[in-house]
């Protein structure tokens, strides 16, 4: 009776009351048996073979020798080969008297029936309501005034960040930077919002023009002009796409490559236009559960979609179909809950209040879909359509709901051969409940619910992730894991108020970008400060900025831009620029490399092909996610395979060439210093100083001696196949030892550590 | 032989390019912990080679670990597992008992009947001390196997090529996850002046599936991924200067590149700055130690015959020569890949002549390693392991040729000389080989063996990502301390 009473708590406590099944559940039944027979040796006290018969759970998940029951195959049962002693399994009890008949047919007809346990199962009632801080609700906190005239006097206050920022710098007594010099901004803020540097000439041509404002405007125009460039939607989109594990072919051992770039596309023109980010998510998720969807609300489901595909064979479909549910699943955990799903996949996770029966709920709104390659017509302009050539079909990977749903069951260990209960769909408990609609819920629910205002994490993960780009760490440095075992935020008042003015301002991606570029704590200077090397060697008080070397795309975007040689066109088929002839050496199947002479030869890095299976490798060397898994901050190395890339690769010595090209145009006359000073800007944004002047003047007049004695040699370093070499070969004008002079300064300062940092 | 330029800047600056080189040796941001630049000149010794010496744990017995990874799964039935019953059960239906519930790959021809046991045409003679049996395709081999330990039941979780070697590799058939080698390179760091902690090879028809993520760094910097040493062309990719830059040119680029970065550095104190620029010091050292290291024509006659080696022409015989010459150059990890040993019984791929071919091109240089590094003295601090992700099944195929199917209840691997004991044979298997009487051995098992022969206690080697202590053997691993000497 005892556990009937018990039971019955449990059921009220979670608010499952179901009055009408509850008293002929077998599962209670079967319950008592267990309890009455078995809590001794697999208990609260003791856990013989480590299984637990006192809770759903534990009965769930079985012991060391696996799970007790194949669910509705009593015959293939561990648990009933037990009670009878049978087919090499020793009998349960061991000591006193066996079960009674009648109890192993109850046990054994439980299993037949499913081996359903009542809806009020492992996890209720035993878990309070986390009073973690990531669980509660966003507040919206005051803004705290700013006192100390030193802070005061650099003009931190208007911005609610400055004040925050400042409060806690205050505490401390410390006095934040000096805002950086201007040439050091400006590169900064066109680096961090559209990942290209600022092109000299068109910088000096915008402060010309904003001449006799004062320079708070000025710094704020330039800004909106960043904003509103679409090479904004294209930076933001690469870490978009990083989340979402994107690639263009499926991985695994074959690889083959697959269309999945109008997802990408659709990610850069929602980017651009500010889709807001509750919009952003809810077509991601389920676009196409949307009323009347669009083409686009569709191809936008191919977030999901860049899961990989075993194509082996010999393999069985449908475990690698569940590998790829559980990717999606610990995907959307980290990537929007900022929460690790991967514990829960096999057990209840010992710290954080997310249940293995929460994850495999979650696992069901993404359980039920087919995967299909969506065709998209093409557009053509013009009425008649025959008098046009037909454009070839594009598809692109989406997701689409089954009419029949899968039923969900909990694997035990994560293991798709061993099926526990079943499970219907819902969110975790502790991160606040679904609003009901009719029926059960949908995956747009789960969309809706995941950009709710009701959900905690979302807003607050989302900014602190947009933080970490523009400061080198989030104020969550543990910017996936906001659970009990994450680090908590350095400044909470500023989080909270952060993800409170994200939504209130619409889920605005580009406001919350302006607001966090235009504080003067972004604007600090990034120099070392010997004051805070004891106190704050990590930065995390903020009173300076940040040096961080540029991503593996800007890397590359960087030097073609300053070479004159970048193509701005936005979107389209991935592209194939030179890459170091046998990269595909290690792989199964061989994929031709054909790099293109085109002008898709100068594309932006977000745009190069990306084979999983053997990538670009000056991106990977650059710390370019491999797309395994969802990346949410990419790794910082600094390492002699990117020295040997940026020394060596055909690419960047295309730079090289562009760039003495450039200047060779831009001065005929080869005035020398004018000429290295251009060059050195072009990379770094401003103008070298003395000393460096006149180490690049030694540099040079050391090659060109070099060279003039050996013509040969210059002309092998002008003549190396690729566009820009050749027109520098054949622009006849300087001695070929002067142009090839030029490549190696160029080749010089396009390695420099400032020409691939932002400062 | 570089020459220096005027270098006013660093002149001024009060800073030399080497004092601050020395001052700044250790705890350099991103690359305190990397392997690739383990050493600079004149630099004091950085934590990196303390570690290797005394390990990061406990006192390692391994210096450096070759692992030669026949890829595909090589069937035990033919070359190592003599078993009687399996001849005179041949073609009868293995017994349900062995198979029920069991899942295989291919499970379509396997699962019209109850597979049938398949009898070896191999003929076998003991080898060594011990009481193994070594078939006629393994010559090489016997005369070896007093040096090594054998095991016969590794056991694995996965089924499928790419998944079972990224198991092999990571602890984890999920992608992802970083590699031993990686873990290797993160936790005790490079010996080496000139080269890459962790170096790949490859020969065979191709790659290993699976490719990179296979020697990945997963969520570990990317500086402790493996290197892929190609057979043609550049060992590392971009490793040559583009042409008309001459080794001069680079010396000179890479001197003013210091100054003008050590320029920068004292402008703005960066100490990732001073890393960047011993990334390049070991980028232009490993521009001449890798060629150095690949120029195969510097071995004798007699030990190019030894391997089987022929300078240019790419094959398993230079990789296992070349491992030994990265062994004496101090490279940690060394993983070399050799393809087509997935003998399922299609007409390229089955137990004649293609697994003949296959024994072929690797019997005399696995054997000839061991040979060469123990009269070099380099045996005793060279761990070398031997296996495929998995193994073989007893039960053959139902195909146009002899094949059988992937297995992963039980298969061998061999392990020699850093800590092993030699001689030994391990593990028991039933009357049709098929699973573990005693002695099993995990990979997870394999991977802490491996660690603590290197002075790591993989469950201590850890490192946190999305929430989690990640560590190579997950929440498993035992040592196999029976191979221990």
């Amino acid at each position: 009776m005892n556990c009937y009473f018990r039971l019955g708590l449990i059921l009220v406590w979670t608010g499952f009351f179901a009055t009408a099944s509850w008293a002929e559940d077998p599962s209670i039944k079967v319950m008592a048996i267990f309890k009455k027979s078995c809590a001794e040796c697999h208990g609260a006290a003791k856990q013989r073979a480590n299984l637990r018969l006192d809770t759903p759970s534990g009965i769930l998940e079985g012991g060391d020798s696996g799970s007790l029951f194949v669910a509705g195959k009593p015959e293939e049962s561990r648990l009933i080969d037990s009670l009878l002693a049978r087919n090499g399994v020793s009998r349960m009890p061991p000591k006193g008297d066996p079960l009674s008949q009648a109890d192993i047919d109850l046990v054994r007809a439980w299993i037949s029936s499913g081996a359903h346990l009542s809806k009020s199962d492992s996890t209720a009632g035993t878990q309070p309501i986390s009073n973690h801080w990531a669980y509660q609700k966003v507040r919206r906190p005051a803004i705290p005034p700013v006192v100390s005239p030193a802070v005061r006097s650099l003009q931190w206050g208007p911005n609610p960040i400055d004040a925050f920022v400042a409060q806690k710098l205050q505490k401390e007594g410390i006095t934040p930077s000096s805002e950086a010099p201007a040439h050091t901004l400006f590169r900064r803020a066109s680096l961090d919002l559209t990942g290209l540097p600022p092109d000299p000439d068109e910088l000096s041509g915008f402060l010309v023009k904003q001449n006799g404002k004062n320079p708070n405007e000025v710094y704020e125009a330039w800004v909106d002009r960043l904003i509103a460039s679409e090479q904004y939607g294209e930076r933001w989109a690469r870490h978009w796409l990083d989340q979402a594990r994107y690639a263009d072919s499926n991985g695994y051992s074959i690889d083959s490559p697959r269309s999945m770039w109008p997802w990408r596309d659709w990610v850069i023109k929602a980017l651009n236009k500010d889709m807001p980010f509750d919009q952003f998510t809810i077509e991601q998720i389920a676009g196409d559960l949307i009323p009347n969807a669009t083409i686009h609300q569709k191809i936008a489901t191919g977030f999901h979609r860049n899961t990989q595909i075993n194509e082996e064979g010999g393999i069985d479909k449908e475990q690698f179909r569940i590998e790829s549910v559980f990717d999606r699943v610990v995907t959307t955990g980290s990537v929007w809950l900022g929460t690790t799903l991967q514990c829960c996949q096999c057990h209840n996770h010992k710290y954080d209040p997310i249940t293995q029966r929460e994850f495999y709920r979650v696992f069901a709104f993404l359980n039920n879909q087919d995967e299909p390659a969506l065709t998209i017509v093409p557009a053509v302009p013009g009425k008649d359509k025959k008098s046009k050539p037909e454009k070839p079909a594009i598809t692109s990977l989406v997701l689409a709901e089954r009419a029949k749903p899968r039923e969900t069951r909990v694997l035990l260990g994560g293991d798709f051969t061993r099926p526990g209960m079943v499970v219907d769909a819902g969110t975790p408990a502790v991160l606040g409940a679904m609003s009901k609609s009719e029926g059960p819920p949908t995956r747009l629910d789960f969309a809706r619910w995941l950009v709710s205002r009701d959900n905690p994490l979302t807003a607050r993960v989302i900014v602190n992730r947009y933080w970490g780009q523009f400061f080198g760490m989030g104020i969550v440095e543990t910017e996936n894991d906001f659970g009990t075992q994450g680090s908590p935020p350095s400044h909470p008042d500023l989080l909270d108020w952060l993800a409170s003015e994200f939504v209130g301002e619409g889920w605005s991606m580009k406001k919350l970008h302006r607001l966090i570029v235009t504080s003067r704590t972004y604007r600090q200077s990034s120099r070392a400060r010997a004051d805070l090397e004891a106190i704050d060697p990590r930065n995390r008080l903020l009173a300076r900025q940040k040096r961080i070397r540029l991503e593996a795309e800007a890397v590359r975007d960087g030097a073609l831009l300053a070479s004159g040689l970048l193509v701005k066109k936005v979107g389209g088929p991935s592209v194939f620029p030179p890459q170091p002839p046998g990269v595909d050496q290690f792989t199964q199947v061989k994929r031709p490399w054909i790099a293109s002479e085109g002008p898709d030869r100068f594309r932006r890095g977000l745009y190069t092909w990306f084979w999983r299976a053997a990538p670009h490798p000056a991106l990977t060397v650059f710390d370019a996610p491999d797309s395994g898994t969802t990346c949410t901050r990419r790794n910082k190395s600094n390492t002699p395979l990117q020295a040997l890339t940026l020394l060596n690769d055909q690419s960047f010595l295309e730079c090289s060439h562009g760039l003495a090209l450039r200047v060779l145009r831009e001065f005929p006359g080869g005035q020398e210093r004018q000429v290295l000073a251009r060059m050195f800007e072009l990379c770094a944004t401003r103008k070298p100083d003395a000393i460096e002047l006149a180490r690049l003047e030694a540099y040079l007049a050391r090659q060109k001696a070099r060279l003039a004695e050996a013509p040969d040699q210059a002309r092998q370093i002008v003549n190396q196949g690729g566009p820009p070499g050749k027109d520098l070969a054949l622009s006849g004008k300087h001695p070929i030892h002067d142009r090839a002079s030029l490549v190696l300064v160029g080749r010089l300062i396009l390695n420099l550590d400032e020409t691939i940092t932002r400062e | 032989m570089r020459k220096k330029d005027f270098m006013p800047g660093a002149d001024l600056v009060g800073l030399t390019r080497r004092h601050f080189l020395q001052s700044s040796g250790v705890g350099l941001g991103g690359m305190a912990l990397s392997g690739l630049l383990a050493r600079d000149l004149g630099a004091k010794p950085s934590p990196e080679t303390e570690k290797s010496k005394f390990g990061l744990h406990h006192k390692p017995r391994a210096k450096s670990v070759i692992q030669l990874f026949m890829a595909g799964g090589p069937s035990q039935f033919e070359m190592f597992e003599s078993k009687p019953d399996l001849q005179k059960f041949h073609n009868q239906p293995i017994p349900e008992s062995f198979v029920k519930g069991r899942r295989f790959a291919f499970m379509d021809t396997f699962s019209k009947e109850r597979p049938r046991l398949l009898g070896t045409k191999r003929k076998f003679e003991r080898a060594g001390d011990g009481d193994l049996f070594v078939s006629e395709l393994l010559p090489h081999f016997r005369t070896v196997v007093n040096d090594l330990a054998f095991v016969r039941t590794v056991a694995t979780d996965v089924f499928n090529h790419a998944p079972a070697k990224i198991f092999f590799n990571t602890g984890s058939a999920q992608v992802g996850r970083p590699s031993l080698g990686s873990w290797l390179s993160y936790g005790i760091g490079s010996e080496s002046f000139d080269l890459p902690a962790f170096v790949v090879l490859q020969s065979g028809s191709r790659g290993p599936r699976g490719g990179v993520q296979n020697w990945g760094a997963g969520f570990l910097p990317s500086s402790h991924q493996g290197v892929p040493f190609r057979a043609q062309g550049d060992p590392i990719v971009n490793l040559s200067t583009p042409k008309g830059i001459d080794q001069g040119i680079q010396g000179e680029t890479i001197d003013a590149l210091a100054d003008l970065n050590s320029h920068h550095l004292a402008e703005t104190g960066d100490l990732e700055i001073a890393t960047r620029i011993r990334a390049y010091e070991m980028a232009y050292r490993m521009q001449s130690g890798a060629p150095d290291l690949i120029d195969l024509a510097r071995e004798t006659r007699e030990t190019l015959d030894l391997y089987g080696a022929t300078p240019g022409r790419p094959s398993f015989a230079n990789n296992c020569l070349l491992a030994r010459r990265m062994v004496e150059r101090g490279v940690r990890f060394i993983q070399l890949y050799h393809a087509d040993w997935d003998h399922h019984g299609d007409p390229t791929n089955h137990l004649d002549a293609p697994l003949e071919k296959v024994c072929r091109e690797t019997d005399r240089p696995a054997a000839a390693l061991i040979l060469d590094l123990k009269r070099r003295g380099l045996l005793d601090d060279t761990l070398v392991i031997w296996g495929g992700e998995f193994g073989r099944t007893p039960m053959g195929e139902v195909r146009e040729h002899i094949g059988r199917n992937h297995h992963i209840d039980s298969f061998p691997m061999w392990f020699a000389g850093a800590g092993i004991k030699a001689g030994m044979v391990h593990g028991k298997t039933d009357e049709f080989g098929f699973g573990p009487t005693s002695g099993r051995v995990h990979v997870h098992d394999v991977q802490a063996t491996i660690m603590h022969l290197c002075g790591i206690d993989h469950k201590r080697l850890t490192f946190r990502f999305q929430g989690r202590d990640f560590r190579l053997t997950d929440v498993h691993g035992e040592l196999a301390t029976p191979i221990l000497a």
